[in-house]
């Protein structure tokens, strides 16, 4: 109980070598695996994210609790595989072909990996065939675009077309960010959802999930 | 020491802040056909994109002309309101950057109708072409081999040989490790960045940029913009992901790396989106190139009316080309940066009037907040002052950082400028970061090699 405390306010404070010795020594101390992250982890999670929306963290706060998260999982992850339980949903993420810009990608990737999602992020200037490739080979959950200037938002499209076309669009969850979206727009292209910034989209990504 | 940058500048240009005033520089800049920068007036610069469309060989016809049309129309309303000279920005977009031929083909477009505008209407002008820094395609990314280096120096060349009058790009050396570094928050990564990677990509590529000018007669080295970095950090303020602090404080040690322009020989106008652009000015005596409550258009600033206070130029940033009430945007945005660049020359004809004018601008933004409390005059000319005073680019970095925190700090001390209790936390972080760094870089790079290592190239940085 004390370690479950522990790793909670290391996670809370950005602390990844906290974090990781409170998982190592509650882990020694007999706690379970998937019990550490529901009574740990995922609440100092949620905590950081409602200390970002009340805006007391900024990104980097957030994004070293995610670090701490990580450094936790670390260790978890293999106890889980081991034991055959579910690992995380998988998301795909790109900025969209043409577009270099990918801070804001880079954000949203880190926030999601830090709210223990698995995330491949396929960078910047990605075409639509890399992104149906990967889905192909990554069978994810969902896929996450990103672009930045008015004339790549379409390749937001012709990336939508394309899985179509390939045969696995039904099979993710297809969800858009940057400055120029609009949650109009990706109505507009068959896209499932859009998040104006960072915090959004992981609340985005839990709530199309059903995720805890 | 592993410094390999030419330091050129040891004084001020501009010694007071209140000789750092609108439309004066101490070197203006003649280009173009017939325009002379800073030479008492502020003149528009107009800077325009194509609408929401796809840039591929079956549309570039429309993407021509798209340009032709925007070009057309801007100096047709420039001339009808009898602006005394414009510059035109063309900012590549990667496509065209790529295709070294297609930006070349759009800047030939442009420059022809400015040539019109000038043998029809004596209108004075320029050209600036700024093609897309594509160096960042890989990763790690290759900044001084490859085909991305390659197409972008072709891309100059081919832009120079079509008409440019001007080039400047807003180059992304030190970036890689820079975002990383902004996003954690983490001080050691963005000082950095910008004190040790950025300059010496800058010194290279603008050695190289510097060599095409003097191949090409009359194009002229313009400046850089810190737009990656210190807008970013800006952007992601306003947004509230980062703290207001952290960007204004990376803004002033952001110009470290944009004077790596200036060291190679260029000779402004620094870009307009360089709102580290007064520092350059104080620091060169060369012309600048600012934007503020004329590129709302673009995006958000908390700077809107300071950043005027000591422009050459005065531009919108961005706008796309689509349908208004009253024309098309880019028509529109001259209307404005016309009526805004009368009214500096009107007030700048009167005894003492652009110091009250510009006095005027600078009030109304510096203590709202802490990125225009580092851009005013003062401000100004203490952060010149303590870059100019030292000797390395990253020793330059870290004295910028202590004399914009010194700023804000004499700014809440003084309760002019009031900030979050979050804020003022950061604030005393940043401070105490600035006091923690080793005494030379090559501490620095050793202490960081684990934590960035492997995002950066190291040959890329002469490393």
């Amino acid at each position: 109980m004390a370690q479950s405390k522990e790793l909670f306010e290391a996670i809370l404070n950005g602390d990844a070598k906290r974090a990781h010795a409170a998982t190592e020594m509650a882990l020694a101390e007999g706690a379970e695996p998937m019990q550490l992250i529901a009574d740990s982890m995922v609440p100092a999670m949620d905590e950081v994210g409602k200390l970002f929306e009340a805006e007391e963290y900024f990104v980097p706060e957030l994004l070293l609790a995610g670090r701490a998260m990580k450094s936790a999982m670390e260790l978890i992850k293999p106890l889980l595989v081991a034991s055959g339980q579910k690992m995380a949903v998988r998301i795909i993420i790109g900025t969209v072909k043409g577009d270099l810009h990918d801070i804001g990608k880079n954000i949203v990737a880190s926030m999601l990996e830090g709210s223990g999602f698995e995330v491949i992020d396929l960078g910047a200037d990605v075409s639509p065939e890399a992104f149906v490739a990967a889905v192909k080979e990554r069978q994810p959950h969902i896929v996450c675009m990103s672009a930045l200037l008015t004339v790549t938002m379409p390749a937001m499209k012709t990336t939508i077309d394309a899985l179509s076309k390939a045969g696995v669009r039904t099979q993710v969850k297809v969800l858009l960010g940057g400055a120029p979206v609009t949650s109009q727009y990706a109505k507009e292209i068959g896209a499932d959802g859009y998040s104006e910034n960072a915090n959004g989209a992981v609340g985005l990504v839990k709530s199309l999930l059903a995720v805890a | 020491m592993i410094t390999e940058t030419l330091l050129k500048y040891s004084t001020l240009a501009v010694q007071r802040p209140d000789e750092l005033l609108y439309g004066a520089s101490p070197l203006p800049l003649a280009c173009g056909l017939g325009l002379t920068i800073g030479a008492g007036q502020v003149f528009p610069e107009v800077n325009f994109t194509l609408p929401a469309m796809n840039i591929e060989s079956g549309t570039w016809p429309d993407v021509v002309a798209h340009y032709d049309e925007m070009a057309s129309q801007i100096l047709r309303r420039a001339v009808s309101l009898g602006v005394p000279g414009i510059v035109l920005e063309f900012e590549l977009l990667p496509p065209m950057t790529d295709h070294p031929e297609w930006g070349a083909e759009i800047t030939a477009v442009l420059k022809r109708q400015l040539v019109t505008a000038h043998e029809k209407y004596h209108l004075s002008c320029a050209l600036r072409v700024t093609p897309t820094d594509i160096r960042d395609q890989q990763k790690p990314p290759l900044m001084r081999t490859g085909q991305p280096w390659q197409r972008l120096k072709r891309s100059l060349e081919l832009c120079a040989e079509a008409g440019a009058d001007i080039l400047s790009i807003e180059s992304i050396g030190g970036k890689e490790v820079h975002d990383q570094a902004l996003m954690y928050g983490d001080f050691s990564g963005i000082v950095f960045a910008l004190g040790v990677l950025a300059p010496r990509d800058m010194s290279w590529l603008w050695a190289q940029i510097g060599e095409i000018c003097a191949a090409h007669p009359g194009v002229v080295s313009g400046g850089d913009s810190a737009c990656g970095f210190a807008n970013t950090a800006m952007q992601l303020a306003h947004q509230k992901m980062l703290p207001e602090v952290l960007a204004a404080v990376v803004r002033a040690m952001s110009a470290v790396r944009s004077l790596s322009a200036f060291e190679q020989g260029a000779v402004g106008p620094s870009k307009d989106c360089a709102y580290e652009g007064p520092i350059l000015k104080a620091i060169t005596g060369r012309p600048i190139s600012m934007e503020g409550k004329s590129a709302s258009c673009a995006h958000f600033s908390p700077v809107g009316n300071i950043a005027a206070a000591m422009c050459d130029l005065w531009s919108n940033e961005s706008v796309q080309n689509v349908r208004l009430l009253s024309g098309n945007a880019p028509e529109a945005y001259t209307e404005l940066l016309a009526y805004d660049c009368r009214l500096m020359n009107t007030a700048a004809r009167a005894p003492g009037g652009a110091l009250q004018l510009r006095n005027w601008m600078v009030a109304s933004d510096e203590w709202l907040s802490p990125q225009a409390a580092v851009l005013s005059p003062d401000a100004t000319i203490r952060i010149a002052a303590a870059i100019v005073t030292t000797d390395t680019p990253y020793h330059r970095v870290i004295a910028a950082g202590r004399a914009a925190v010194q700023v804000l700090k004499d700014g809440v001390a003084e309760q002019k400028l009031h900030l979050s209790r979050k804020e003022l936390q950061w604030l005393a972080r940043i401070d105490e970061a600035l006091e923690r760094f080793p005494a030379e870089e090559d501490a620095l790079l050793v202490d960081l090699e684990a934590q960035y290592g492997s995002l950066y190239d190291k040959a890329s940085y002469g490393l």
